[in-house]
C-alpha cells in the first residue's frame, strides 16, 4: 500500500492482532461469503451426490438469478440509506404488463413494445417512491409498504386474478427465458443475464461518481449534501434502477416459465434478496455495501434451500436455519458498523 | 462595479429566519482579501447560519452579498465555488465510509473514459492527494486509501480543509475548526491556517476560543442574537475584554430578556 508523509505512525489507533484478523476477514466480505458457498456446496455434494448435478446446477442458478437482480439493486438503495419492499411486486407487475400490451388476447402489440412499456412502468414506480420518499419526506419503509399493496391490486386487475401465458416467440425466449437444447454451463439465459448486470451494477458502485455519490449519500447525508451531491436525485436515481432491474427479473422469469402469475415474488423474493444482500456485506446503515457480495449471499440462501430439500431436511427446519442465519448476519452486520465507528476494525 | 481594493466579501443587512426563529436579525460584514476574520459569538447567535449563507448552502431571506466587489446572489454551493468561496463545515462533510483520496475529491472527481461512459481516475486521485496533503503537512496520515472513519479528529479537519485548499478556492470558511480536539492537534490546525494565510488565502474562522481566535485572526466580529455587535483589530482588543462583552450581554439579557446590550462597532 502506498503511503504519504509516514515518518509518524499513529500508535493509538493502532489495532490488536485479533482485530487486524477480524478487519482482514470483514473487508474481504465477498471472499468470506464465497467460502461460506463453496463449503455448503462441498458439504451438500458429499451428503448427496444428486447435489452435485447439472440439473442441479441449473436449477440454483435460475431460482437464485432473479433474486440476485433484485438484490442488486437493494444494495445501491440500502447504500444510499433507503429500502423498497415493493420490488417483489414490481417483479409481478412487469410481466402483466408485457401481457397486457403484447399478448394476442389483449392489444397484440409486437413483443418488444411490451417489453419497455414494462421497463417504463417499472421505472415510473420507482421514481414515485423516490419522489415520494425525498421530497414528501414519507420514510421509504413506509412508501414501500403502501407501494407494496397498491401494486399488486394493479397486477391483480390486470390478470383479473388468473394466470396467463407469457407472449413472446422462439427468438424472444432463446434471448430472456431457457435454452433447453444448450446449456451453456449448463445455465440458462436468465443466469447470464443476472451475472452480467450484477457486474455491470457492481461496476458502477466503485468505479463511477454515481457510485461514489450513492456511498456518499448513505455514508453522511448532511455532508454529502453540503459537498454538492445532488442526494435527492441520487436516491431517486436508485429507486429507479432498483425497480428496473426488478421488473426485469419479473420478466426474465415469466419468459423462463412462459406463465405469468400474478402472486409471484411479492414479500418473499424481496426479503430474500434483502437477505442475501445483508449477508454480502451490505450496512443496513448506509454508506457501504457490495453488489457482487449480494450475488454470493443470495447463492448461499438458495443452496442452502436446495441442498435441505436434496438431503431430505423439511421446509420447516430450512425456514428455521434460514432465520438463524439471517439474524447471525444481521448482528455481525450491526457490530462490524458499529466497530468500524469506534475505528477499531482496520 | 468591480473595484481592484474591493473586498473579498461584503455582505449589508442580511437578514435569515427560519421559521418563528430569526437567526439573522441585520447582518453587515466585510472580509478583506487576504485577510483572516475571526467571528464569535455564543451559541444560536448566528454563526453557522451565517457561514451556510456565505457558502449558497442556504439563501438570505433580505439583504446583498458582493464578491469581489461585484453584487451576486449565491445559488448554490456549486455556485459559490464556481466563486472560489469554499466551506469547511463543523461536521466536516466527509464520508467516513469512503479513502481520504475519494473524499478529498468529492463531487470534483476525477473521471476518464470515452464520451458518456466514464469511470473514476482513482490512481490519479490517489496521486494528486498524496501530494497536496504533502504539500500542507500531514505528516501522521499512513494512506490515501485509509477510510475516514480510521483517521483523529485532527487529520480529518486537516483533510477537510485540504480538500477546499486543493479545490482552488481563495476565500475560506472554516466553522469551528478547533471544536473537539485535542491541544497538539488544535495547534497543528493554527499552524495550517496560519500557512494558508501566507499563501494569500481570505478567510473567516468561526471559533468559541477567543484565545485562538486572536492569535490567528487579523480582525474580530462579534455576532450576538444576530447582529455584528463589534468589529475589532485584533492586536485593539483580548480575550478579556471578548469575554466581557459576552457576559455582559448574558447578564443584560438575564435581566431583560429579549434585550441586546450590543457594544456598536469601533470603526
Amino acid at each position: 500500500m502506498a503511503t504519504a508523509g509516514a515518518e509518524v505512525p499513529t500508535p493509538e489507533r493502532r489495532a490488536g492482532f485479533g482485530w487486524r484478523v477480524a478487519g482482514a476477514f470483514i473487508r474481504r466480505r465477498e471472499a468470506s461469503i464465497l467460502v461460506v458457498a463453496v463449503l455448503l456446496s462441498v458439504y451438500f455434494s458429499l451428503e448427496n451426490e444428486a447435489f452435485y448435478s447439472s440439473d442441479n446446477a441449473k436449477n440454483i442458478a435460475e431460482t437464485m438469478a432473479p433474486i440476485a437482480l433484485i438484490a442488486a439493486g437493494e444494495v445501491m438503495l440500502l447504500i444510499c440509506g433507503e429500502i423498497d419492499l415493493a420490488v417483489g411486486r414490481v417483479y409481478a407487475l412487469a410481466p402483466a404488463i408485457v401481457y397486457v400490451v403484447s399478448s394476442e388476447e389483449q392489444h397484440g402489440y409486437p413483443i418488444w413494445v411490451g417489453m419497455i412499456a414494462a421497463l417504463v412502468v417499472s421505472g415510473c414506480v420507482g421514481l414515485t417512491n423516490g419522489v415520494i420518499t425525498t421530497f414528501l419526506r414519507v420514510p421509504s419503509f413506509i412508501t414501500t409498504l403502501g407501494m407494496l399493496f397498491l401494486l399488486n391490486g394493479i397486477t391483480l386487475h390486470l390478470l383479473a386474478g388468473t394466470q396467463v401465458f407469457m407472449p413472446g416467440g422462439e427468438t424472444f425466449q432463446k434471448i430472456f427465458g431457457s435454452q433447453p437444447d444448450a446449456y451453456a454451463f449448463f445455465f440458462n439465459s436468465t443466469f447470464w443475464w443476472a451475472l452480467g448486470l450484477v457486474l455491470a451494477v457492481q461496476f458502477v458502485l466503485t468505479w463511477t461518481r454515481w457510485g461514489l455519490h450513492t456511498i456518499a449519500t448513505g455514508g453522511n447525508l448532511i455532508g454529502a449534501a453540503e459537498a454538492g451531491v445532488n442526494v435527492r436525485w441520487i436516491k431517486i436515481g436508485n429507486f429507479i434502477l432498483a425497480n428496473l432491474l426488478a421488473g426485469f427479473a419479473g420478466i426474465l422469469d415469466s419468459t423462463r416459465i412462459t406463465t405469468i402469475v400474478p402472486l409471484q415474488g411479492g414479500p418473499d423474493i424481496m426479503f430474500l434478496a434483502v437477505a442475501g444482500a445483508v449477508i454480502g456485506g451490505t450496512s443496513l446503515f448506509g454508506g457501504s455495501g457490495s453488489v457482487i457480495g449480494a450475488f454470493i449471499g443470495v447463492a448461499v440462501l438458495i443452496i442452502l434451500r436446495t441442498g435441505f430439500s436434496i438431503i431430505g431436511v423439511s421446509a420447516f427446519t430450512f425456514e428455521l436455519i434460514l432465520g438463524i442465519a439471517i439474524i447471525a448476519s444481521m448482528i455481525v452486520n450491526v457490530q462490524v458498523a458499529r466497530l468500524r465507528n469506534l475505528g477499531r476494525l482496520q | 462595479m468591480s473595484a481592484p481594493g474591493a473586498p473579498a466579501i461584503r455582505v449589508e443587512n442580511l437578514a435569515k429566519s427560519f421559521g418563528a426563529v430569526t437567526a439573522l436579525v441585520d447582518v453587515s460584514m466585510h472580509l478583506d482579501r487576504g485577510e483572516c476574520l475571526g467571528l464569535i459569538g455564543d451559541n444560536g447567535a448566528g454563526k453557522s447560519t451565517l457561514v451556510k449563507i456565505l457558502s449558497g448552502f442556504q439563501r438570505p431571506d433580505s439583504g446583498q452579498i458582493f464578491v469581489n466587489g461585484e453584487e451576486i446572489g449565491l445559488r448554490s454551493v456549486d455556485h459559490a465555488r464556481s466563486l472560489g468561496i469554499d466551506t469547511v463545515y463543523q461536521d466536516l462533510a466527509l464520508i467516513p465510509t469512503l479513502s481520504v483520496a475519494h473524499n478529498m475529491f468529492l463531487n470534483r472527481e476525477l473521471t476518464g473514459g470515452l464520451g458518456p461512459f466514464r469511470w473514476l481516475a482513482n490512481a490519479e486521485m490517489r496521486r494528486r492527494a498524496r501530494e497536496s496533503i504533502e504539500e500542507i503537512g500531514i505528516r501522521t496520515l499512513r494512506s490515501v486509501r485509509a477510510e475516514v472513519a480510521m483517521l483523529s479528529g485532527g487529520q480529518r479537519q486537516a483533510i477537510a480543509i485540504a480538500r477546499s485548499v486543493h479545490s482552488g478556492a481563495r476565500i475560506l470558511l472554516l466553522d469551528e475548526p478547533l471544536a473537539a480536539m485535542g491541544a497538539k492537534e488544535g495547534e497543528m490546525i493554527l499552524d495550517l491556517i496560519r500557512d494558508l494565510k501566507a499563501s494569500g488565502h481570505s478567510m473567516i474562522v468561526v471559533a468559541h476560543n477567543f484565545v485562538h481566535v486572536l492569535e490567528v485572526c487579523d480582525r474580530v466580529n462579534l455576532l450576538q442574537h444576530g447582529r455584528i455587535t463589534l468589529d475589532a483589530l485584533s492586536s485593539e482588543t483580548s480575550a478579556e475584554e471578548l469575554t466581557d462583552l459576552v457576559a455582559a450581554e448574558y447578564r443584560a439579557a438575564k435581566k431583560k430578556p429579549g434585550g441586546d446590550n450590543g457594544n456598536d462597532s469601533q470603526r
